[in-house]
């Protein structure tokens, strides 16, 4: 049972804060780090991993700081995000040569077994260079599993793998939370974090955003204000009809558009308004269009609303 | 020493195009040595031209150059290494191993073919062949140690590298005397004419001060590069 704090951590790059204020405690079961390209996702598993210090706070495993502390890396195990590694080895040479800069005890078997872990014995004996990316990635993941590690820190895990090999690493992930190790993974993908991860914590702009279960998570994605653009035969009779309900927070003409922009505090609610309305006045709809689902907008929402 | 960082390192250097190359600098002076000592003869002037300027002024620094940045350089670009530092192995112990690499590449791709270069030229009348080839070993080192300090602490190592070796060693050394006492190449020098009958070889530097230069600077760079390999960040891609 191993326990990562990240204590009112900040890492700033000259003037640009990559990480502001921080803290989360990590603890066994996986761990879903969630948020939009650029958030400080890696930054954060940098300073988690001891690639980075912090440039103030404090990140521990169990109590004990990580950066400039190379015996962490028994209880650590990292999957870095970068693709290069020691490509002109073939993958098993790959991975013993972890296993014996671990000075692990019988570094051939262990070496063995995270290849069986991993699925990779098949293609053992090949280059890295000839292997795909989701076949580098199981072969960086079996390296990092080599010394059985009580952390296990993955930096976009999912990127470039195709469906089937997505399902194979997350089930692999389900099993070493079972175990009751302590997993950690990064993501840009609400789905994919919410399909593996007990637990999640988003992260935004730097900032810790938002923290809990996935249904938390998912109700604190939905619950925001919408913002649509609707175009009618009848603008400014349809924007009576619809403020007059309390899903509507606000209605503007958008002139030149052509448009309304409405903005809806209910969201279930107003899309059963809408349609409903709108038949009840004779009124044509044009156009009905969500205007700020990207991931983007929906992460800001969360970042204002944890301040 | 680890084995395993060794074994990695010498596959790394030598693997690829680079392997050619280290092959390819001591070829050249072997063959040029043969075609010289079949067209001049036997000649003094002439073994120390080529043994001054080719051997220790060219083929070791550029030896140095490419086995010394070539030993962590292109790990530390491409962020392979971090298979390396995430272990619980002394990061100390990782520089000392890459080091012993880059001078083993130097001994057996500068400081040998130099040996042989020079008995090819001249036997080893006045212990000449014997003199630049102690001088371009103990020039293998601290080269190999300076390289490998630039190729942890910046990205243009190689560029860097050849500053030093051709900008200040060659040519501010020949405007201004006092550059070359802070020369590897003539603290090498200043060994060779120690080995060497007297009056063979010339240096600028004199043994006692050369000596602890070349002791103060290899072991310096080599800490140094332990320190920094200890505090590596990696850059976020974000």
């Amino acid at each position: 049972m191993t326990t990562i704090s990240i204590d009112q951590v900040s890492r700033w790059f000259g003037n640009v804060v990559a990480v502001n204020d921080v803290s989360m405690t990590i603890g066994p079961g996986v761990t879903g780090l969630l948020g939009p390209n650029g958030a400080g996702k890696s930054t954060l598993i940098h300073m988690m991993s001891g690639f980075l210090p912090p440039s103030s706070g404090s990140v521990t495993l169990d109590g004990v700081q990580v950066w400039k502390n190379q015996q962490a890396y028994r209880q650590i195990g990292l999957v870095p995000e970068r693709e290069a590694m020691y490509d002109f080895l073939t993958g098993h040479e790959f991975v013993l040569a972890n296993a014996e800069l671990h000075g692990l005890p019988d570094p051939g078997a262990a070496a063995q077994r995270a290849l069986a872990t991993v699925e990779m014995e098949y293609a053992q004996d090949r280059k890295v260079t000839t292997y795909s990316k989701g076949m580098k990635q199981r072969v960086k993941m079996a390296s990092a599993l080599v010394h059985d590690p009580d952390v296990l820190l993955l930096d976009e895990p999912f990127n470039g793998m195709d469906p089937r090999q997505r399902m194979h690493l997350m089930e692999l992930l389900r099993r070493f939370g079972a175990d009751g190790r302590t997993v950690l993974f990064s993501s840009h993908i609400l789905e994919e974090v919410e399909q593996l991860a007990r637990h999640i914590e988003v992260v935004v702009a730097g900032r810790h955003a938002a923290s809990g279960d996935f249904r938390k998570i998912r109700r604190l994605m939905t619950d925001r204000p919408h913002r649509y653009l609707v175009r009618s035969s009848d603008d400014r009779k349809l924007a009576a009809a619809l403020i007059a309900d309390a899903s509507t927070a606000g209605i503007e003409l958008d002139w030149t558009e052509k448009a309304l922009r409405i903005q809806a505090i209910d969201f279930y609610r107003f899309t059963e308004l809408v349609p409903r309305v709108a038949k009840e006045a004779g009124i044509r709809l044009h156009t009905v269009s969500p205007a700020d689902e990207s991931l983007e907008s929906v992460f800001s929402y969360l970042v204002t609303s944890a301040r | 020493m680890n084995m395993t960082v060794a074994r990695l390192t010498v596959r790394g250097l030598l693997g690829r195009r680079r392997g050619l190359l280290l092959l390819a600098v001591p070829a050249l002076l072997l063959v040029l040595s043969v075609v010289i000592r079949a067209a001049v003869g036997q000649d003094e002037s002439t073994t120390v031209n080529i043994l001054g300027t080719l051997a220790l002024g060219t083929l070791v620094p550029l030896l140095g150059l490419i086995a010394g940045t070539g030993a962590i350089g292109p790990e530390i670009d491409d962020g392979s290494i971090i298979y390396l530092l995430a272990k619980p192995l002394p990061r100390w112990k990782i520089i000392i191993t890459k080091l012993v690499v880059a001078i083993g590449c130097t001994v057996v791709f500068a400081a040998v073919p130099t040996y042989l270069a020079g008995v090819i030229l001249f036997g080893n009348f006045e212990n000449l062949a014997l003199a630049y080839g102690i001088g371009a070993l103990i020039a293998g080192v601290a080269y190999s140690s300076i390289f490998l300090l630039f190729g942890v602490i910046t990205r243009h190592a190689v560029v860097v590298g050849l500053m030093y070796s051709l900008l200040w060693e060659s040519i501010v050394g020949n405007f201004v005397s006092g550059a070359k006492t802070l020369s590897v190449q003539q603290w090498a020098l200043s060994v060779a004419r120690k080995i060497a009958d007297p009056g063979v070889v010339s240096s600028s530097v004199h043994l006692p001060t050369a000596v602890p230069l070349l002791i103060v600077v290899t072991l310096g760079a080599t800490a140094f590069a332990a320190v920094r390999l200890s505090r590596l960040t990696l850059a976020s891609e974000e």
